[in-house]
């Protein structure tokens, strides 16, 4: 079932998708019975591709990521990631699936508040068993322009300096795909614009897939694929 | 480096950051506590027992003792000389040394040249001077006194002391005797004089109650082959100890006491439990987004596990490390408090204990923190995107089980025994369940007044009320603690007090024994002159009891100890034609005129040593035999402190056996100087002075009390920091609700006061529910222990309540300052 990712599908001549999803659909329990959040979704991503899902509130974004990350099971269809489907895996498979392979920008940071930045930085690679993480997640923290706060705590930092520090998280293993979930939410817009200049540069640098959640318009412009989630439907851009 | 260094490494740094953010503090102070408390008693009992295993082999003074109350048989001493062994008489008794006026009861002993055997004499030249090894003993002519008994008798080296009718020098003070054991429980002060000068004292007569002791010494095989050649001629007055026997009381007592120190110690374990579950349940929840984020990056259930429980084996690990240094210097209070009742100067502690304290924090940390710590792995990675997803309430039915093994574990390695550690766990399960009975009454009721009271008030009573179950937990916890020790202080005072008042005023405080018959009517009269009133002199003849029925009597078919120390011992025999006015017939009936071969027993004798009405005892009487029918059972009150028999004949049953006799009497204040003058008239006669005893068992009382707080100060300590870690586990909230507050136009003063009144509320309530506690347990001990009518003590309710109010006001508003000093704003921001 695993294929190499970038490389050509002999069956159909085409690159071998980093992340593909079949007839995806989710749906939940609640009080007024099953509500479906998701509908019928199918993509496919090549690597180094950068997409994005745009929709308004409560269109099902957030719902996809998580499912095209293996952060949760779809209740219909299926997931691929890095060329393995999913659902064959249990919650530690993806796990391991993950490990090294992944990276995450979330709109509220998720940065521990009892670690400084670079050992926040570290901290994937720390799990990841790299010898060189310290050198490395310092490496990264100057590449975001925080080599000076690197022994700074996330409550002595601003919003914008703490996402810098997110994606310096989120890159310092040189993930093959990354997940961003509206990371300029929380932010101004001039910051904003700041923080969105750093991601793409890095995902250009590093050539890493994108997949990135928002309902920001021109940020979703930054990106060469845009999907239009519309009560957990694809409106606009279905796969290519 | 391997995937396990890795791990360990990961733990390792994840537990230094923790401990860096202070999400470890509460947690980590309650594991201190634990394994302090557990360290400080164990360290304790170590040094004790290192007393007692340096001893064992002076225990003695000798290889092999032969002891009774007869003089040993010269073939004994030949025969040893004929084996090659060692050996020595020593001689002791009690009696009443003068120096001029001023008198004291001693504990004589009287030594021939060669003792001991084993160890050495430790004596100075004068009072409290260094003091070095002797091979010598007194010479005839002097005594050696210790530095009590001078202090007793005003004298010092060179006084002369009256000794019976002989006047003796000291030449020495008394330092060290190795045979002497323990000083545990000694009442009397030691004077040591020659075997040689004995005779001309002439205080010992026949039947006077006195202990000769043959000493042996010799290679171990001389031993025992001097030990086999004994066996059967061993006269039947006499026993036989070596090393393993050598004080064996003082080791089951010590033993007792150990395992009583323990039980308090793990009374502080439990509590801390609490704090340990309460914290560990907060640093849990603190720890799902991190766990979250962990499991994004890839970390697999079984990594998250395994690291949690790496960091909780270190802080075990640590806890019991930082517990044991603390006990260490906790002991060094508990030995300054105790010490000198186990003998003067203790060894160091040896490291024994260690493990010890590093198990009970291991155990702790297993059975109250890793069941919420376990649960940490169930967080799901979506978590990251949405928050409110979390594993089910870390408080699961695992997590009691676990908690209740970890405490009935820790009860039964104290208690040594399932039996009493089932006890210890069913009390403290029904008084903790009584607590928090009282406190969720005292709280529902409380909810109510809020609506009569000011709005300070109003904030702090509704927080008791609203965190419901944290507010029993933490008055259940501390009231506990403050419980114990108001049993301790108050309970113990009003006890000893009203057993003193049970007393009548005129109850004899003095004993006359050793009276030889000669003497009695003299005695008699002297007392009667005096005005002391006309004494009864009541005969007393020692027996061993060797029969009952047909069936020979030995210590091996009782299983308790008291029978069979009652067995081994000697009985006191007497006659008597009435019973005495305090003696009550309960069966049978008293002896009809002309009775010979009757007898009378005291009833909890009969039933200790399974007498019934009707059987034929025999006893041996200075080699004779003496028989005689129970005919009665008697009840007898022992602690009117009048005289009294175990076993009593008609009058001529006993004729022509060696008795002396024996009285007492109330001695008034101001009247020892008819003391002095008795024992010049009678020098044979030894005067027991009831008064000492009494505040010598009172002083012993006492410091063990003292030694049971010492240790339930734990107890208390944990109490406060489950109140600290229930602040903690509130603080995010409250500092919500503060700023909050503050921005609805509160000011600092009026949050500041329900915070006050919140925890003088809490403490209030742990106080009076103590007290409540603490009079319950001082009536049900008056009433069954101590059988007299308890008067609860107002003085209980106000210290448990100013305790409680103090304690815990004080205590929770330095836990929360910190709520007041943050600005309203970034609180809000933050969120909860």
């Amino acid at each position: 079932m695993r294929a190499t990712p970038g490389e050509l599908d002999a069956a159909t001549g085409r690159a071998v998708p980093i992340v593909r999803a079949e007839r995806l659909g989710k749906q939940v329990a609640s009080p007024e019975g099953r509500l479906t959040i998701l509908e019928d979704i199918d993509l496919e991503l090549a690597p180094g591709e950068q997409l994005a899902i745009v929709g308004a509130s409560g269109s099902g974004k957030s719902t996809l990521l998580g499912l095209l990350a293996g952060l949760d099971l779809p209740t219909q269809g299926s997931v691929w990631l890095d060329g393995t489907e999913l659902s064959t895996l249990d919650e530690d498979g993806r796990a391991r699936l993950r490990a090294g392979r992944v990276g995450f920008v979330f709109q509220s940071f998720q940065l521990l508040p009892g670690l400084t930045a670079i050992e926040n930085v570290m901290l994937p690679l720390e799990l990841a068993g790299r010898a060189d993480a310290a050198a490395l997640a310092q490496e990264t923290l100057a590449r975001v322009g925080l080599a000076a706060r690197a022994r700074h705590y996330p409550a002595q930092l601003s919003g914008g300096e703490q996402q810098r520090v997110a994606l310096a998280r989120a890159f310092a293993p040189q993930p093959a795909i990354l997940f961003a979930d509206e990371p300029t939410g929380n932010l101004d817009r001039r910051t904003g614009e700041t923080v969105v200049g750093l991601l793409f540069e890095l995902n250009r640098e590093l050539g890493t897939t994108l997949v990135l959640v928002t309902h920001d318009a021109g940020l979703a412009a930054h990106c060469n694929r845009q999907l239009t989630l519309d009560a957990g439907r694809l409106v606009v851009g279905a796969p290519s | 480096m391997s995937a396990a260094a890795r791990l360990l490494a990961l733990a390792l740094r994840q537990t230094w950051r923790d401990a860096r953010g202070g999400e470890l503090r509460v947690l980590v102070a309650a594991l201190v506590i634990a394994c302090a408390a557990v360290a400080a008693v164990g360290f304790f009992t170590d040094r004790i027992r290192l007393v007692l295993e340096r001893q064992a082999g002076e225990l003695l003074a000798a290889d092999l003792v032969i002891a009774g109350t007869q003089p040993p048989a010269d073939f004994l001493d030949a025969e040893a000389g004929r084996r090659g062994l060692a050996h020595a008489r020593t001689l002791t008794f009690p009696s009443v040394v003068l120096n001029a006026d001023a008198s004291a009861l001693a504990e004589l002993k009287a030594v021939a040249p060669g003792y001991p055997l084993r160890g050495a004499l430790k004596t100075a030249p004068e009072p409290y001077a260094p003091a070095a090894d002797t091979r010598e003993t007194p010479a005839p002519g002097t005594v050696w006194a210790d530095e009590r008994l001078l202090a007793e008798l005003g004298a010092g080296v060179g006084s002369t002391l009256d000794v019976g009718a002989s006047r003796l020098t000291v030449t020495r003070v008394l330092a060290y005797e190795p045979d002497r054991g323990g000083d545990l429980f000694s009442l009397a002060p030691r004077l040591m004089m020659a075997l040689a000068d004995l005779p001309a004292t002439q205080l010992v007569q026949p039947g006077s109650r006195v202990t000769w002791r043959l000493l042996l010494a010799g290679t171990p095989e001389a031993v025992a082959g001097y030990r086999d050649w004994l066996g059967l001629r061993l006269p039947a007055s006499m026993r036989v100890q070596d090393v393993r026997e050598a004080r064996p009381e003082l080791r089951v007592a010590l033993e007792r006491a150990g395992r009583f120190l323990g039980l308090a110690a793990v009374a502080a374990v439990l509590v801390a439990g609490v704090g340990i579950a309460i914290a560990a349940r907060r640093y849990a929840l603190r720890h799902r987004d991190a766990v979250a984020l962990m499991r994004c990056f890839g970390v697999t259930q079984g990594r998250v596990l395994a690291l949690y429980s790496i960091e909780l084996a270190l802080l075990g690990l640590a806890g019991g490390l930082a517990g044991a240094g603390l006990g260490w210097l906790a002991q060094q209070g508990l030995a300054a408090i105790l010490g000198e009742l186990a003998g003067g100067t203790l060894p160091a502690a040896s490291w024994r204990p260690l493990p010890a304290a590093l198990a009970t924090g291991l155990v702790a940390v297993l059975g109250y923190a890793a069941p919420p710590l376990a649960q940490l792995r169930k967080v799901p990675p979506l978590r990251v995107l949405r928050r409110e997803l979390a594993p089910a309430d870390a408080w699961t039915g695992a997590a009691y089980v676990s908690a209740t093994l970890a405490a009935a574990a820790l009860v039964l390695w104290q208690a040594g025994e399932p039996r009493l550690a089932a006890w210890v766990l069913a009390g403290t399960a029904a008084t903790a369940v009584l607590l928090a009975l009282g406190a969720w009454g005292l709280t529902r009721l409380l909810g109510r007044l809020r609506g009569r009271v000011g709005v300070a008030w109003r904030f702090g009573l509704a927080n008791v009320s609203r965190r419901g179950g944290a507010s029993i937990v933490q008055v259940v916890a501390i009231g506990l603690g403050l419980m114990v020790l108001l049993v301790l202080t108050l309970v113990r005072t009003d006890l000893l007090a009203g057993w003193r008042a049970s007393l009548p005023p005129e109850a004899p405080n003095r004993f006359l024994i050793n009276v030889q018959p000669g003497e009695v009517e003299a005695l008699q009269a002297e007392l009667h002159a005096a005005g002391l009133g006309a004494a009864t002199l009541h005969p007393m003849v020692r027996g061993r009891l060797t029969q009952i029925g047909e069936r020979p009597v030995s210590a091996a078919d009782y299983p308790e100890p008291r029978a069979q120390r009652l067995v081994e011992r000697e009985f006191n025999l007497s006659w008597a034609e009435a019973p005495q006015p305090d003696n009550r017939i309960v069966a049978g009936r008293w002896f009809g005129p002309g009775a010979r071969a009757e007898v009378s027993v005291e009833q909890g004798l009969a039933g200790t040593l399974g007498i019934r009405l009707g059987d034929r005892l025999r006893f041996a009487v200075a080699g004779q035999s003496v028989e005689g029918t129970v005919t009665s059972l008697r009840s007898v009150e022992w602690d009117s402190f009048h005289v009294n028999f175990f076993v009593v004949f008609p009058p001529g049953a006993l004729d022509g056996l060696p008795a002396t006799w024996i009285t007492s009497f109330h001695l008034p204040a101001g009247r020892q100087a008819l003391i002095a003058e008795l024992v010049r008239a009678h020098p044979s006669v030894t005067v027991l002075d009831i008064d000492a005893l009494l505040s010598k068992v009172r002083e012993i009382i006492e410091r063990v009390v003292l030694g049971v707080e010492y240790v339930f100060l734990f107890t208390l300590a944990a109490g406060l920091a489950v109140l600290y870690a229930a602040i903690q586990a509130t603080r995010d909230e409250r500092r919500y609700e503060a700023a909050l507050a503050r921005t609805l136009g509160a000011s600092r003063r009026v949050v500041l006061q329900g915070l006050i009144a919140e925890f003088a509320v809490l403490g209030l309530l742990a106080g009076v529910l103590a007290a409540a506690g603490a009079s319950a347990l001082g009536w049900g001990l008056a009433q069954q222990v101590f059988d007299f009518p308890y008067r609860p003590d107002p003085l209980l309710w106000l210290a448990g309540a100013a305790a409680g109010v103090f304690g815990v006001g004080l205590a929770g508003l330095a836990g929360t300052r910190a709520v007041l000093d943050q600005p309203p704003l970034a609180t809000l921001r933050a969120g909860v």
